[in-house]
């Protein structure tokens, strides 16, 4: 038995009412780690793409992309960790904006490649892209002290090349 | 055609050749059952508790291949439902079941009797689906038929609100011929390469089995099982669920594996070169400990349900498909390949197997004071030519209904394998007798067992469905009590059932035939009493032995080849 290793599973499914509570009732059902879970609706209005990330040795990746095949609502889907593949994840970041932090925080901002798009007298929001260990790079430079509440969209990812997923 | 969506349900059943609707009203589905009331095709069978309208359904079902079908009212109708859709669910058997919920405008408002059905029986369907409008009920049931019925079945809940069956809306009907969903598209033939592969190891073998399960039957596969098991030779062993697919008195049938299989056939698991697994699924009863499953065999899996490949043992030639088409390419792969299993290897696996057979792990001891319940199964099968539909509930008696009634056809044998639920003997056996008027149905349950769903009998009255009821009454939760003779030290927590009914006079009190059979001697002659009297539901209940357990057994946490033996018998292994 291997280690075991992050995966993201992309899944495209019905666009159904309760087809994303049977996603996620699964993975509590069995037991299976779930990091994060996004989804929306896609170009095609009858179909959603959720994005999963898990973790697991090869059995039990394997046996989840088995089980959730297995949902009927379930149209396609891939281990996107499997091949090249391209991953983001967005925050939204509330800091404390005052005295000196002020000009320290909008310098990291600029490090980090990431916009302020709220200002008051005391803080900012800043919305930063990238992978999740640039995400939390961010958090971690301006400190826990600074931070008034954060939220992240989990991730999204895609795999490269020409060929899509979709029906 | 202008139909009310009440109307509309009761026509998709007509359309769908349903026979019986298994049911009991209440208000969220008043306006069904008044479509229900102005017609005969589909015949109504009124239960008396909602599991016992589903395990009938099922009981139809495993004795027919047909789906069952069940009406219930929303909330409490509903969750009284919800043991029997897991026990169809856990087994894989089709059942379309449609829950009536409050009018759509109240859903959400803890309405009168609201309970999120969908939510409820989520885990435990293979789907479910909320009808959206009246529109919608036809193609839905369309689909629920076909999701229940195809690739690997199991029950299908349908969840309806009140104000779409109303009878002031009608609206044209056609019930849609075709059915097609992107998102479900079961498998059908196995990959050809698979085949042939799986046909090299198979015709290499040294010490091969065939260990077949319940996919045979959902699959209708015993004639092309029996053709392979003819052809290769080969000892052949089954599940709890598969018994019957390939006789049991057939000349290669080593007898049922697993906790409480044969000494022979988990031996014969354990020291196998090629396991080829049919339709089953490698259960923790099944398996033992994992760990020490089958050491050194090649493992070869036919299923149809991918996720039962490689779940919990791993497989070395994995084929994704329908038990009747592999095993129809792979008769006719063998009977174009010359190559054959040598002849004198053959023979000495068979030798060694037939050692183990002669240690005689099913043997007990019989008494002429005390009736065995072991011996009660047998005469059963004698009086019946072994040719009964028997169902049972869940212990000690289960276990020696599929040890000691040999099932030689299909369909035959009847249990809650997956879920193990207590309750299901008896309404199952009368969906049984359903389907088949005129073949003897037993059901061969314990004392607590049948009081999980006893309120049957009325219904059995109603419709005068004569079933015999083989009680095996050991004052004991029987299988709790031999756990705990054996872990815990003799400590018998909550496992005497005390304060038991007067079984005789309570059949009687439902108009049936009760009778009390407590000496070895009279145990024949009743029987025979009983399945004479053709058209009476005969409660029998047997006073056996309390102290009787089920052997061989493996422990937890042991292998197949350290088997517990009855302690008068195989002592010398
Ligand atoms: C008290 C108690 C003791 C038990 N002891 C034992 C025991 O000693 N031995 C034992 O065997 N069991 C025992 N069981 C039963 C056990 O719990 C399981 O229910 C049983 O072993 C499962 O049987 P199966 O593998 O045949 O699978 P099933 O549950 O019958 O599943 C059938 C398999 O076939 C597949 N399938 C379905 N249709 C098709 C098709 N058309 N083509 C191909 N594949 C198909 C399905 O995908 C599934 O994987 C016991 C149960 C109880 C309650
Ligand atoms: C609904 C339900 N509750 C509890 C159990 C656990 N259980 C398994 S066998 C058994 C005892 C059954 O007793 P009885 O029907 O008398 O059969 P016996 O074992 O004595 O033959 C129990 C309680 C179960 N399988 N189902
Ligand atoms: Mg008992």
């Amino acid at each position: 038995m291997n280690r075991e290793g992050r995966h993201i599973i992309s899944v495209l499914l019905e666009n159904e009412s309760g087809a994303l509570s049977r996603v996620a009732g699964l993975f509590s059902m069995r037991g299976y780690n779930i990091e994060s879970l996004t989804v929306a609706p896609t170009n095609d209005p009858t179909l959603s793409r959720t994005t999963l990330v898990t973790r697991g040795d090869d059995r039990t990746i394997e046996q989840i992309t088995k089980q959730l095949n297995k949902l009927v609502d379930v149209v396609r889907l891939t281990d996107l960790t499997e091949a090249s593949h391209v991953e983001r994840e967005m925050m939204l970041i509330k800091v404390r904006a005052t005295g000196v932090d002020r000009e320290e925080v909008k310098r990291l901002t600029d490090i980090f490649r990431s916009k302020i798009i709220d200002v008051t007298d005391s803080s900012y929001i800043i919305e930063l892209t990238g992978d999740s260990e640039k995400l939390d790079a961010f958090m971690a430079s301006v400190g826990d002290d600074n931070i008034l509440e954060v939220v992240r969209s989990g991730v999204t990812g895609i795999a490269r090349g020409d060929k899509g997923l979709k029906v | 055609m202008e139909l009310s969506g009440g109307e509309i349900i009761i026509q998709a059943l007509k359309d769908e050749g349903v026979e019986y609707l298994f049911g009991y009203p209440g208000g969220a589905v008043l306006h069904i059952y008044d479509a229900v009331f102005r017609q005969n095709d589909v015949k109504h069978i009124l239960v008396r508790h909602e599991q016992g309208a589903t395990h009938m359904a099922d009981g139809y079902s495993r004795a027919t291949g047909k789906p069952g079908v069940v009406l219930v009212t929303s909330g409490p109708g509903a969750t009284n439902a919800v043991t029997g859709i897991a026990t169809a669910h856990l087994d894989s058997i089709p059942l379309v079941v449609i829950t009536g919920q409050v009018t759509s405008k109240y859903i959400g408002t803890d309405a009168f009797q609201e309970v999120d059905a969908i939510g409820c029986t989520r885990p435990c369907v293979k789907h479910n689906f909320m009808v959206q409008s009246v529109e919608d009920i036809a193609p839905v049931l369309r689909k629920a038929f076909y999701v229940a019925t195809t690739g690997r079945p199991g029950p299908v809940v349908v969840d309806i609100p009140k104000d779409f069956t109303a009878p002031n809306v009608k609206i044209p009907y056609a019930y849609p011929k075709e059915v097609s969903m992107r998102s479900y598209n079961p498998v059908a033939g196995g990959h050809s390469g698979q085949v042939r592969k799986a046909l090299d190891l198979l015709l290499a073998a040294r010490r091969p089995v065939i260990y077949t399960g319940g996919g045979v039957l959902m699959g209708e596969a015993s004639a092309e099982l029996r053709d392979l098991a003819g052809t290769l030779g080969y000892p052949l062993t089954s599940t709890l669920m598969g018994l019957g697919a390939y006789p049991s008195s057939g000349e290669h049938f080593i007898g049922m594996l697993g906790m409480h299989g044969t000494y022979e056939a988990n031996m014969a698991m354990h020291q196998a070169d090629v396991v080829l697994a049919v339709g089953a699924r490698f259960d923790d009863r099944v398996t033992g400990e994992t760990d020490q499953f089958c050491p050194s065999a090649k493992i070869i899996h036919i299923d149809i349900d991918p996720a039962s490949i490689s779940k919990t043992i791993t497989a070395h030639v994995p084929i994704v498909g329908d038990v009747k088409k592999v095993l129809t390419s792979m008769n006719e792969l063998i009977a174009s390949d010359e190559r054959r299993v040598d002849a004198g290897e053959l023979k000495a696996w068979w030798d060694q197997v037939n050692e183990w057979r002669g240690v005689n792990s099913l043997g007990y001891d019989s008494s002429d004071d005390v009736i065995k319940p072991q011996y009660v199964i047998q005469k059963l099968w004698e009086v019946t030519g072994g040719d009964a539909y028997v169902t049972s509930d869940v212990g000690q008696h289960q276990m020696w209904a599929a040890q000691y009634y040999g099932f030689d056809e299909p369909r035959r044998w009847i249990n809650s394998g997956g879920l193990g639920t207590m309750g299901f003997g008896l309404p199952s056996a009368l969906g049984v007798k359903l389907a088949h008027p005129d073949a003897d149905v037993a059901c061969i349950t314990g004392e607590a067992s049948v009081q999980m769903c006893l309120q049957e009998l009325s219904t059995a009255s109603q419709y005068n469905l004569p079933v015999k009821v083989i009680n095996l009454n050991n004052r004991y939760l029987g299988m709790v009590r031999q756990w705990q003779e054996f872990q815990y030290n003799g400590r018998y927590s909550n496992s005497y059932v005390d304060a038991l009914p007067d079984f005789v006079k309570l059949a009687e009190s439902y108009g049936h035939v009760g009778m009390k059979i407590e000496k070895p001697a009279d145990v024949e002659g009743a029987l025979r009493e009983a399945l004479a009297a053709k058209n009476r539901l005969v409660f029998m209940d047997f006073i056996t032995d309390e102290t009787e357990n089920v052997y061989p057994m493996i422990e937890a946490g042991k292998g197949h080849h350290q088997m517990r033996l009855h302690p008068n018998y195989g002592a010398a292994v």
